[in-house]
């Protein structure tokens, strides 16, 4: 598969621990003071029993050793000792915990809404109005309101280096913060098994300047361009998006699907990275594969193999090329 | 009725039925052939799942890979998940517990062999059942935690997750069967001198596993039936979108779930406990405090279950209530590697293949403990949760943990099972290849879930590092799975050898090393006088008693009757099992709106008048008891006839109600409220049923002119049942009727 265009530059190799907000930064930084205080315990152990196998192991002719039931002292040592250390973990947990659940109450004003759906991610940008799927463009420094929910199963909203990971639960509201300290391209996943492409329920965050960032919502909020100015096969292809009943679940313009929500709006389609999850890159000819057969890609997605002849397929590329 | 007294058999008494062939394993309700027959029965389902574990391995080996399809991989991992729990390690600590509790602490057999005979074929009954789904349409593919809404009909349309429930609620059953007849054999048919604090530490820890089973599986199986009934009849209690809750199914599964991780691993402490002693050649270290600790982490355990859902969304409140309630459990978990290290200080270690495998669990148990540590710390939870970081995690304590456990008992215990000794040799190779394969496999997948991997991904993008991981971990898999093949290799070459092992290879001290190996079906020719907890070391050692014989032999050592603590058993499991579906309707019938039907649509006068006959009848009851003690047959007859005339006065008006709610438009799925009333009062009402039956069973023999020939305990026990069907009901008239208009 080619996802070259979005894996290839800049992706970080332990995202656990190359934080870029203050939330993963708290928790990278706890873990790393527990996973410390686990790997001392660890040296107690391995030396209890290495010690023991080195300087204990049988010798030819050597009697039994005598009975020996036990020291209550050594057990109330051993007892006291880890509950210390458990009371340690207990105040660093609470310590650790902050503000990481925002006030529901305000979901209302939630800088962007993520809805997770089976297997692609949607966001709506209170301010702006902007629909994206699977990318989501973020202001660098500022610390959003990510409210999550769910069309249909349990989804999980995992970006290690920029935020908590927290269920999308239907049903059941959550929210979390979502921050980026540096401008990039943060990879994203599901993280909660929800069915058959789970796998490729993965998006990107993409942290932009402020200024980058007003463009895109710019070029977000712009219509597309209209199918009644386009000519020839992108013509065509505009008429087909209806004929071939594409247009029941992909809205383009604010023209509502007849099923909303059961696929991502293609407005700005050409504006966007990738396709199907991340699962290739959104280019015109891996945009003609998908189309060709969505099923031979993504085995099991909702978009089915609509049996387009390659004409109508170079129709429909071109019309959709045109939706920057 | 106990049997206790049974010190001395000779073996003229040991039965003549026919010892070989098919028919006899069959057939048999031999305590030892029974726990073979676990044993092998999850053998061969740790090859299916074993395979299936491979079959993922081999697809995650590369990027983008294609070896299986998604739909393939995902039915593999949720078979993997089940089959390894419920059909590998559970039937292996189970089987052990049937082979060796009775001859450890010197029984003739389990409490009712009858019982357990028929717990056993509810296994392979429960993993065919499962695995027939292959064949009818698919294989469940919800994972082995099936979290609705995605393991419901909407999104879930063959019939894989049906036979998913189904299978778990029939082994579930099995299960809670073999747990009360631990129960009962432990409580009630150790000779005399076997007090309890003088029991071997895996018949302890088997005993509070029991206890664990008995209530956790109850929890299980509501839980199931509620699925079952939102996914065969179209009621909608973990369905969103008609008002059910997800979240719910995930507190009552782990409610369940928590508990049984320690299900999985309490009996491979008691092995460990077994063994370490044995080769160190020195008692176990703290005996009292391991007991201590063991009923401790029991007690706890059904107290972290939401520490699986710190990604839920429950609030910082909820998240560092379970953090620390699961952090306190490290600590008499802790307690118990420093007692187990404590045992090898001293001692004169004979470092053999059991051995080698014990050694080995401490260090791979340790890691496993604590990562999940880490992950006890509810914010570390928060990133690392459901990412590859905890495969590693649950890997290192189930498989580091129990299996290697299990691979102890197999090693010390085998040549009790058959008189002979496994190949050393081969074994060192088996644990070696055992030893890195696992760490090979699991430890890299701490840095995959560092790295952002997911879990239960078909595959995955070619991310930096990724690809190399995997394939280590895949290699690794192979290494493994080529050590459970020396391990068959060994059983299979060690089987065509002359048994001689003889009774006490190991020079151990518990009692089941005192008779010949295997055991005759009589188990014991003589059990000597328990004075201690090494029976053959004070046998052996007569100027060095571990106890002086006087000194504890008043310690409080109750005797029961196995019927009666079989059956308070059954009644602490069912009671379980009412109480969460009880939950279940309070919990649906307070925080929903209801619409059309509700509680008020109950009539509760006329379900008062059926009430009042049901607890009357316990009264009944209790007269006709008191005239069979006073042996006045015709009035005991006469109560006896009247209870069970009071018990179908409230089957009928039960009927009754449901036929009036029925063409009023109430039925099992209308909404909440009703699906949530029909299988509470619908369970209670399949209980009295069954007690009615019981109670038909002992007036036929009544008739006949039985029930004083010594049965008076058994017309005691089936009245416990009755009266607790009667009790369950005052909670459900209470919660239902009466309280639940006020919700």
């Amino acid at each position: 598969m080619n996802q070259d265009v979005i894996f290839n530059s800049h992706v970080a190799t332990i995202p656990v621990f190359q934080p870029l907000a203050a939330q993963p930064a708290t928790i990278a930084h706890l873990f790393t003071t527990v996973l410390w205080i686990c790997a001392g315990i660890m040296v107690v152990v391995c030396s209890m029993v290495f010690g023991a196998l080195i300087k204990y192991r049988h010798k030819e002719g050597a009697p039994e050793p005598k009975p020996y039931f036990g020291n209550h002292t050594v057990e109330i040592i051993w007892t006291v000792m880890p509950s210390l250390i458990v009371l340690w973990l207990v105040w660093l947990t609470i310590d650790g915990m902050g503000q990481y659940y925002p006030d529901l109450s305000k979901k209302d004003q939630a800088d962007i809404t993520v809805v997770g759906h089976q297997w692609w991610w949607e966001a709506h940008y209170k301010d702006s109005g902007v629909v994206v799927a699977n990318e989501i463009h973020i202001p660098v420094n500022k610390k959003l309101y990510v409210f999550l929910d769910s069309a249909d199963v349990i989804h999980n909203f995992w970006v290690p280096q920029l935020a908590r990971k927290l269920d999308a639960i239907p049903g059941f509201p959550n929210a979390i913060y979502l921050e980026a300290q540096k401008p990039g391209t943060y990879l994203g996943a599901c993280d909660e098994y929800c069915g058959v492409q789970h796998a490729w329920m993965r998006f990107l965050v993409i942290a932009q300047t402020p200024e980058d960032y007003a463009a895109w919502v710019k070029a977000q909020q712009a219509p597309a361009a209209s199918p009644a100015r386009l000519t020839g096969s992108a013509a065509h292809g505009a008429k087909l998006f209806h004929d071939m009943t594409c247009a029941n679940c992909h809205a383009i313009n604010n023209v509502p699907a007849l099923y909303p929500q059961t696929a991502p709006d293609l407005t700005h389609l050409v504006s966007r990275q990738t396709l199907g999850g991340c699962i290739i890159s959104n280019t015109p000819a891996e945009l003609t594969r998908w189309l060709h057969d969505p099923q031979a890609i993504k085995p099991g997605c909702r978009m089915p193999n609509l049996k387009l002849s390659d004409d109508q397929v170079a129709d429909l590329v071109n019309y959709l090329e045109t939706l920057q | 009725m106990s049997q206790t007294a049974t010190t001395v058999m000779t073996g003229e008494q040991a039965g003549h039925h026919e010892h070989t062939g098919l028919w006899s394993w069959i057939a048999t309700v031999d305590h030892k052939r029974i726990g073979l027959l676990y044993l092998g029965t999850a053998l061969f389902f740790l090859l299916t799942g074993g395979v299936e574990a491979l079959m993922m391995r081999i697809q995650l080996m590369r990027p983008n890979n294609d070896f299986v399809s998604p739909e393939l991989f995902n039915q593999l991992f949720t078979m993997h998940g089940t089959t390894m729990i419920f059909m590998v390690v559970m039937p292996t600590l189970i089987g052990f517990a049937n082979y060796f509790v009775p001859l450890m602490i010197g029984a003739r057999d389990m409490a009712y062999p009858r019982l357990n005979a028929m717990a056993y074929w509810f296994l392979p009954f429960g993993g065919l059942l499962m695995h027939f789904s292959w064949l009818a349409g698919g294989a469940p593919s919800a994972g082995w935690f099936s979290y609705a809404p995605l393991s419901e009909t909407p999104f879930n349309s063959t019939h894989g997750v049906d036979y998913w429930a189904l299978g778990l609620f029939v082994m579930g059953i099995g299960s809670i069967s073999t747990s009360i007849n631990i129960i009962a054999t432990i409580v009630a048919c150790r000779p005399p001198g076997m007090t309890l604090f003088r029991m071997p530490l895996f018949v302890w820890m088997t005993f509070v596993n029991s206890f664990l089973i008995t209530l956790a599986m109850p929890i299980l199986n509501a839980s199931l039936v509620m699925l079952f009934v939102d996914r065969l009849f179209a009621a909608h209690f973990f369905l969103p979108e008609h008002g059910g809750s997800a979240v719910i199914w995930q507190h009552f599964f782990w409610a369940f779930g928590h508990p049984e991780v320690y299900i999985l691993v309490l009996p491979a402490f008691g092995m460990v406990s077994e063994v370490i002693p044995v080769f160190a050649r020195r008692p176990i270290f703290g005996y009292g405090t391991m007991v201590g600790s063991v009923v401790t982490i029991a007690v706890l355990s059904f107290g972290v279950w939401a520490h699986h859902m710190f990604t839920v969304g429950l609030g910082n409140a909820a998240d560092a209530f379970f953090a620390a309630s699961t952090m306190l459990i490290a600590v008499p978990t802790g307690i118990k590697i420093f007692n187990w290290g404590a045992t090898l200080w001293g001692g004169s270690i004979r470092l053999n293949t059991a051995m080698l495998f014990c050694m080995a669990f401490l260090i791979e148990f340790t890691i496993g403990g604590l990562s999940g540590i880490t992950f006890a710390v509810a914010p570390i939870d928060w990133q690392m949760n459901a990412s590859y970081y905890l495969v590693a995690h649950f890997h290192y304590v189930i498989f580091g943990g129990t299996y290697f456990a299990m691979m102890a008992g197999i090693y010390y215990w085998f040549p009790k099972m058959t008189g002979r000794i496994l190949s050393e040799s081969l074994g060192k190779w088996h644990f070696w290849a055992t030893v890195i394969g696992f760490n090979m496999t699991f430890f890299v997948q701490h840095f995959l879930g560092f790295m952002g991997m997911p879990r239960r991904v078909y595959t995955y993008p070619d991310l930096p590092g990724w690809a190399t991981l995997n394939l280590i971990s895949t290699i690794g898999s192979f290494i493994l799975g080529t050590s459970a093949f020396l391990l068959v290799v060994n059983v299979i070459l060690t089987s065509r050898k002359p048994a001689n092992a003889g009774n006490n290879p190991w020079n151990a001290w518990t009692l089941e090393w005192l008779t010949t190996s295997p055991p005759p079906e009589h188990n014991f020719d003589y059990i000597p006088p328990v004075h201690g907890r090494r029976p053959l070391w004070d046998l052996q050692h007569p100027e060095l008693p571990d106890d002086a014989p006087a000194q504890k032999e008043a310690f409080w050592d109750p005797i029961f009757d196995k019927f009666k603590v079989g059956m308070a058993c059954f009644i602490a499991s069912e009671s379980f099992f009412f109480l969460m579906l009880v939950i279940g309707f309070v919990f649906y019938n307070t925080s929903l709106h209801m619409g059309a039907f509700n509680a008020h649509t109950l009539d509760v006068p006329k379900s008062s008048i059926f009430t009042v006959a049901l607890l009357g009848s316990s009264v009944t009851l209790h007269i006709a008891e008191h005239y069979m003690e006073a042996k006045r047959r015709a009035a005991f007859l006469g109560w006896f006839i009247f209870t069970i005339a009071l018990g179908l006065v409230f089957l009928i008006g039960q009927g009754g109600e449901y036929y009036h709610l029925f063409t009023t438009g109430v039925t099992l799925n209308a909404n909440l409220f009703s699906s949530s009333f029909f299988i509470l009062t619908g369970f209670h009402g399949f209980h009295v049923f069954v007690g009615l039956v019981l109670l038909l069973i002992v007036l036929i023999f009544a008739f006949v002119g039985d029930y004083n020939s010594g049965k008076g305990e058994i017309v005691k026990t089936i009245g416990w049942y009755w009266h607790f069907v009667d009790a369950v009901w005052i909670v459900v008239f209470s919660t239902v009727y009466l309280i639940g208009p006020h919700l």
